[in-house]
């Protein structure tokens, strides 16, 4: 098993599964209203011309967050 | 109103940017706003489609939404309209969930979360054309069977399912959705509890009393936007109580509910949906990777706005001598055909001049109006956003406050209503304080005439006007992002905001409806220039001729001695340290309710000059030679290149529409917010057009 890592440390074009989730922050309640839960596969696609926010794609979108959230979701990379 | 009253009311409800006001156009051929990006739609807007049989159905069109555990403003639209508490708009008794087929578990959830108000719901899956393209096939007689309600597979840009949606609205047997979905046994007890408070305290029939009670777990703050009555006493005191157990014992009841609406979500899409083949990357992630380009993103983004503003000044230029020489022939008709007299002048110059020195204006704004419609037709708008964000982060704003940003340039007032989809109050604010300074179309007749009366003709070369032109934007632009940076320092403090935004697939803009909405900009241009413009104008030409002066009293004197004279000159110490005399003064009194009244009333003004009393089918000069011409009484020109930049930049700043202060009072409810905008931006209109001139005069321009 993969050592778990911060979502915004993914590198780009990688996939990783989300692991561990904040319970609290109304943000985090969005994001997983929006499908971002653990077990869900996400593909880091870009990260924005200025080094913030990042580009994930997740079951068949595309979702932007920034790092600061980012950091607080742990995942797993894709072997 | 009868029919309305018993025609059943259906309400199209689905996440942002999956085709509702596309379906909601098709079905009562009404024209909202479309556009690929979420948060298009921020209002409900009703409309009437007929069934096969020929009887009314209402239909409401409302906002996107992800959840409804409402976050921003436009969400709680949706929200309340679902759940009856708005007075002005009936409480749908059918629900049509829309879609986007290519994200069926996404867009599910809020499917999911509506099936329990109990009402009947019929699902249309949208964007066909795309799940086909993908190769990705989905069971629509399997989840038709799961879910106990009609599902039609539709495109609704194409027209396509529309009638067998139809066919659906108009069975009276509509089932309600077979919900196989038990509430997780962790909070199961804490929903009963709520559900027979809310029922029994608060008045709720018991089947919205169960989706209250589980929107109460999701939802952030309780007591949530006005005009919704505050639970009472009894079921606060319920939820406080569920809440500090679950604390205690460390139990993240909203997220278990989230988990579980997932799970069974996910168990139904494994079921309908067979994935298509993994492809290589899509037309949009290769557009993505240019637009988004470190290097190329902004090279494009400069070069969009480069080319908006050549064709302003190249395209436009032939419409607009047509519409120019039509207003001088319409003038010299009237002239000819009427006595001389005061009805003459006020017909001549008065109305035609001052509408139709505006009108002159209408190819530009429409050129505007189409690269506008593009860029939100295509999907650009989110990129914008997305590339915008670190920008904007600085300020203390996000991305997301880009868009509105953005959809200013064309006019303030929809720029403001987009706000809606920001959810934080203070950035909220702080976006719909600053949104006036992005340069909107109105500004574009001022700028243009500066710029024609600064650069004569074909002398100087259009990069140098365009130039100016981007210049205008910029500062504009740069104006609002320093004012947002003042404003979340000081007045509206808060913690940065999240920055979470859906990016949408680019899809090739319908010329339709990019030129429906032109149609309509133009529409809403020429009925301003017909009403608003055309009785200021009248107003102008009463107080610039009455009372009059002797006859021996040149057209300067008599205007001078006019009401507005008058005016203009009691303004005149104010604005004479920015190099303006009384007479564009007039212009800026009059341009106060509209800015693009300011070319209208210095045609008025100024153009009486040209007019040889004596000889009565003297041509109207065009206003830019007139103003070339105008004169400080010591025989100094008045515009001169500083004093026609000068106004420019005072245009840029200062807050000159009604309109925009209107709007800007109902969607803060309070009149202190329009106040201090109007003060703040004039006044720095006002600072740094003295800067700008008395620097300008120092260093010898
Ligand atoms: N390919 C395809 N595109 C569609 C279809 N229906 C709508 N669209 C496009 O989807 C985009 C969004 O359409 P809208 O009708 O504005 O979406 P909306 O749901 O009202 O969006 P909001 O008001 O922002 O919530 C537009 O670019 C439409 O042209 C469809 O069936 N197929
Ligand atoms: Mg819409």
């Amino acid at each position: 098993m993969a050592a778990e890592i911060r979502l915004s440390e993914l590198a780009a074009g990688k996939a990783a599964v989300i692991r561990s989730f904040p319970k609290s922050g109304s943000g985090f309640l969005r994001l997983r209203e929006m499908g971002l839960l653990p077990g869900t596969t996400v593909t880091l696609v870009r990260v924005a011309p200025l080094g913030d926010p990042i580009e994930i794609k997740l079951r068949g979108y595309l979702l932007t967050l920034r790092k600061s959230e980012a950091e607080h979701i742990g995942v797993e990379p894709a072997p | 109103m009868k029919s309305e009253s018993t025609a059943p009311v259906f309400a199209i409800v689905g996440n942002p940017n999956c085709g509702k006001s596309t379906l909601f156009n098709a079905l009562t051929g009404l024209k909202q706003k479309v556009g690929n990006y979420p948060g298009v739609t921020v209002e409900k807007k009703q409309g009437t489609a007929y069934s096969q049989h020929g009887l009314p159905l209402t239909v409401i069109d409302l906002p996107g939404a992800y959840s409804l555990a409402a976050r921003s403003p436009d969400e709680a639209v949706t929200r309340d309209v679902l759940l009856g508490r708005r007075a002005d708009t009936p409480t749908p008794d059918r629900i049509i969930c829309l879609v986007d087929a290519t994200n069926l578990e996404r867009n599910l959830y809020l499917v999911h979360q509506v099936m329990d108000l109990g009402r009947p719901v019929i699902l249309a899956l949208n964007m066909m054309d795309l799940v086909e393209a993908s190769g990705m096939t989905i069971r629509i007689g399997r989840l038709q069977t799961a879910l106990g309600i009609p599902v039609i597979p539709c495109e609704a840009v194409n027209g396509k399912g529309l009638i067998e949606l139809k066919l659906a609205m108009s069975r009276t047997d509509l089932p309600l959705p077979r919900h196989a979905w038990d509430v997780p046994g962790a909070i199961a007890a804490a929903v009963a509890e709520l559900q027979a408070s809310l029922a029994l305290n608060d008045g709720k029939s018991p089947l919205s009393a169960r989706a209250e009670a589980l929107l109460l777990l999701t939802d952030q703050d309780s007591i949530r936007v006005a005009g919704s009555t505050p639970l009472s006493a009894r079921t606060a005191e319920i939820l406080a109580t569920w809440k500090k157990r679950w604390e205690a014992e460390g139990m993240d009841w909203a997220g278990t509910l989230v988990n579980s609406r997932y799970e069974a979500i996910g168990r139904l899409a494994a079921e309908v949906v067979q994935p298509g083949a993994a492809s290589g990357p899509t037309v949009s992630d290769r557009i993505d990777s240019v637009v988004t380009h470190p290097l190329w993103g902004w090279l494009v983004l400069g070069v969009v706005m480069t080319l908006i503003f050549v064709s302003i000044f190249t395209l436009a230029e032939y419409p607009m001598d047509w519409i120019g020489n039509g207003v001088s022939a319409l003038a010299g008709w009237v002239k000819g055909a009427l006595a001389p007299g005061d009805l003459r002048d006020l017909l001549t110059d008065g109305a035609i001049q001052g509408v139709g020195t505006i009108v002159t204006f209408l190819p530009q704004i429409l050129i505007l109006f189409f690269f506008i419609g593009l860029l939100e037709n295509t999907g650009y708008m989110a990129r914008a956003a997305f590339i915008m964000d670190r920008m904007m982060s600085r300020v203390g704003l996000n991305g997301r406050s880009f868009i509105p940003l953005l959809s200013s340039y064309a006019c303030a007032i929809p720029g403001i209503m987009a706000t809606r989809t920001i959810e934080d109050p203070k950035d909220r604010l702080t976006t719909i304080l600053v949104a006036p300074l992005m340069s909107c179309s109105a500004r574009l007749p001022v700028y243009l005439l500066m710029i024609a009366a600064m650069m004569p003709g074909n002398l100087v070369p259009l990069a140098t006007k365009v130039g100016l032109m981007l210049f205008m934007y910029a500062i504009g632009t740069f104006g609002a992002f320093g004012f947002a940076w003042l404003f979340k320092r000081t007045l509206l403090k808060g913690a940065p905001p999240l920055m979470i935004m859906e990016l949408p697939p680019y899809r090739l803009p319908g010329l339709k409806d990019v030129a429906m909405h032109m149609v309509q900009r133009a529409g809403l241009f020429l009925k301003r220039a017909g009403t608003v413009i055309l009785g200021i104008s009248i107003i102008l030409w009463f107080l610039s001729t009455y009372p009059k002066s002797p006859a021996t009293a040149t057209q300067t004197q008599q205007v001078e001695h006019s009401f507005a004279g008058r005016a203009g000159h009691a303004i005149e110490p104010l604005i004479k340290p920015i190099g303006f005399d009384w007479r564009i003064g007039i212009g800026l009194i009059s341009s106060f309710a509209a800015r693009e009244v300011f070319v209208s009333s210095t045609a008025v003004v100024f153009s009486v000059e040209n007019f040889d009393a004596t000889n009565d089918h003297a041509d109207i000069a065009p206003l830019r030679v007139a103003l070339r011409h105008a004169r400080w009484p010591d025989g100094r020109a008045l515009f001169t290149p500083l004093v026609c930049l000068t106004l420019m930049i005072y245009y840029v700043f200062a807050m000159q529409c009604m309109s925009t202060i209107a709007v800007v009072r109902r969607e803060t409810n309070s009149w202190r917010w329009p106040i201090f905008q109007t003060l703040y931006m004039t006044g720095a209109a006002w600072i740094f057009s003295f800067i700008i001139y008395q620097v300008g005069t120092a260093i010898g321009f």
